[in-house]
């Protein structure tokens, strides 16, 4: 399923919504929400192959590639952190591998949430963003091998 | 011979010795005025790292004002002052912990480092193939990581004590462990993670019955018990300022004077030799042997302020506060449903590990923070140890003299409040 919008129209969206959020706390609430309407995964996506690492808590991903675009799924035991998964996946599932390798992050700055959410808060944040961009550097190859 | 410096810093103190008025003694910290999204600070990660009175920050300020200087180096005036201020920490610090020659006494960059000298140092004079390190299953990764590197490089094998249930070293299993392969023990006086204390003293007492030295990581013991090397009878014996309302970047290393005297420097430079030729360089005795380079100054003295300031309220008192603040405090976070508590040693500083069914670490500290509450959330550098417990993450509320039963009370009500909140 292909999204009809682009990464950057997407990331503009989101940056309009956390305008009207106040500081941390709310950010934190807002996520946590989304959070709690990530779809769980198959059971059989638990497993250590799919765990991103770099965080307190446990993360997975699992793609799809459907029409030269990339679907990701993902999930986690800790809300803070489906909230951000839920949102990575907002902005870049449905998309090319060309689209998401071109993406820039600079939206998580605008929104406030770079500096609350630097590696040393072990919340996932940076190594979920790899995990994206190194699966699309990875169907990229195959794509083109 | 060194001269002791007054540290006058202690002149103005509004405390009373006999009696424990943690109101009074909160006001010694500035930091506890801070307010954090307007609320107050509930500072509950003691373990992570201390609070700095004003007396510690005041005398460090006084240093860099009247006294700094390169020291051992100048025959001016002020390198004078500010030697004596140095030399003057270490005697304190020999003092405190009662060694009995202030030579045992080096100053490190903290525990970490400590270890990695000994294991280094020692490590690569004592070890050789097939040989034994003995350390714990509840070793923070300071206390695992050097022994693991030293013996990969030598063909020593590390063995593990296993911990019981309740957080306790399985001594049996300890006695069993001890063989004629076995070179060191290096252990915990007291776990970051779940603050059981061990009995150190009888294991010292085992081990040494087969001449086996010892190693104690003393990091969470020195904020909350009284340290006598002598008493113990440990080889080696490490602490950091930051843990003991003392600043970063300085910590002690203690070793009997045999062993000092009998280990290869560790790091070299200037300030630790006699002399130097291209053709030989002769190195200095201990304690400066392992101290190369400018060391730091300003921390050493700063916890040398630290140590007065406790000892100015009194260890004894300091321990009974503390203990109702751990039965209060054990008291009311177990009653939580759903929150189980790791870590049930019957001897423990006041650490509290928790899991709660259904709601994460990470959560639950976020959360937390917005209340102005702040524990510490993760593996606490204990991974083997939490593994063993099944889980990769716990909360950890770890108190100090400074914190109150209202603390405990407003933090009980507001971990109650998350924990509904992220299970609805």
């Amino acid at each position: 399923m292909a999204a009809s919008k682009t990464i950057p129209e997407i990331e503009e969206e989101i940056v309009e919504e956390f305008e009207m959020l106040g500081e941390w706390p709310e950010k934190y609430e807002y996520l946590m929400n989304i959070g709690k309407h990530l779809p769980r995964l198959p059971e059989t996506a638990y497993n250590e192959d799919n765990k991103v690492r770099g965080c307190q808590s446990n993360v997975w991903m699992i793609t799809k590639f459907e029409g030269g675009k990339i679907i990701f799924e993902g999930d986690s035991d800790a809300l803070l952190v489906k909230g951000l998964a839920a949102l990575l996946i907002r902005v870049f599932s449905g998309h090319s591998p060309d689209e998401i390798l071109a993406a820039n992050l600079d939206f998580l700055e605008r929104i406030g949430l770079q500096e609350h959410l630097s590696a040393t808060r072990g919340n996932g944040l940076l190594a979920m963003v790899k995990q994206i961009k190194f699966y699309a550097l990875a169907y990229k190859a195959k794509m083109t091998a | 011979m060194m001269k002791s410096v007054a540290n006058t810093e202690f002149n103005n103190l509004r405390i009373n010795a006999e009696s424990f008025d943690v109101k009074s003694i909160r006001q010694d910290f500035p930091i506890l005025k801070t307010k954090v999204y307007g609320k107050p600070l509930v500072y509950f990660d003691n373990a992570a790292t201390s609070q700095k009175p004003k007396a510690v920050i005041d005398r460090i300020v006084r240093f860099y004002e009247t006294e700094n200087a390169n020291i051992h180096r100048g025959i001016y005036h002020l390198s004078e002052l500010a030697s004596d201020a140095y030399e003057g920490a270490r005697d304190i610090v020999q003092k405190s912990i009662n060694a009995a020659k202030r030579e045992e006494i080096i100053f490190v960059r903290g525990a970490t480092e400590g270890i990695n000298l000994v294991a280094s140092s020692w490590g690569r004079a004592n070890l050789k193939a097939g040989d034994e390190v003995l350390i714990s299953q509840m070793e923070h990764h300071a206390n695992i990581v050097p022994w693991q590197l030293i013996c990969e490089e030598k063909g020593a094998v590390l063995k593990t004590i296993p911990v019981d249930d309740s957080g306790e070293l399985i001594l049996e299993e300890y006695h069993k462990l001890l063989t004629q392969k076995t070179k060191i023990v290096s252990i915990v006086f007291v776990s970051n993670s779940i603050g059981t204390i061990n009995p150190v003293k009888s294991i010292i007492g085992s081990a040494h019955k087969l001449h086996i030295p010892v190693l104690v990581d003393a990091c969470q013991a020195a904020p909350h018990l009284s340290l006598d090397v002598q008493d113990l009878d440990c080889d080696f014996l490490v602490f950091s300022g930051h843990k003991v309302f003392a600043p970063t970047g300085i910590g002690v290393l203690y070793g009997k004077e045999k062993f000092l005297d009998a280990m290869p420097p560790y790091q070299s430079g200037g300030d630790m030799i006699n002399t130097v030729t291209f053709q030989k360089t002769t190195f200095k005795e201990p304690p400066y042997k392992f101290e190369a380079g400018t060391p730091n100054m300003s921390g050493a003295i700063g916890l040398g302020a630290a140590i007065e300031y406790v000892h100015h309220i009194g260890r004894q008192n300091i321990h009974q506060y503390e203990q109702t603040l751990l039965k209060h405090a054990t008291e009311k976070i177990g009653a939580i449903e759903g929150l189980k508590i790791i870590g049930t040693a019957k001897n423990r500083i006041p650490v509290i590990a928790f899991t709660v069914e259904g709601a994460h670490p990470l959560d639950i500290g976020t959360m937390l923070d917005f209340e102005g509450i702040a524990i510490r959330t993760g593996n606490h550098c204990t991974q083997p140890l939490l593994a063993r417990f099944g889980v990769s993450a716990t909360c950890r509320a770890s108190l100090a003299f400074y914190n109150t039963v209202d603390e405990i009370d407003f933090f009980v009500e507001a971990l109650a409040k998350v924990i509904k909140k992220l299970k609805d």
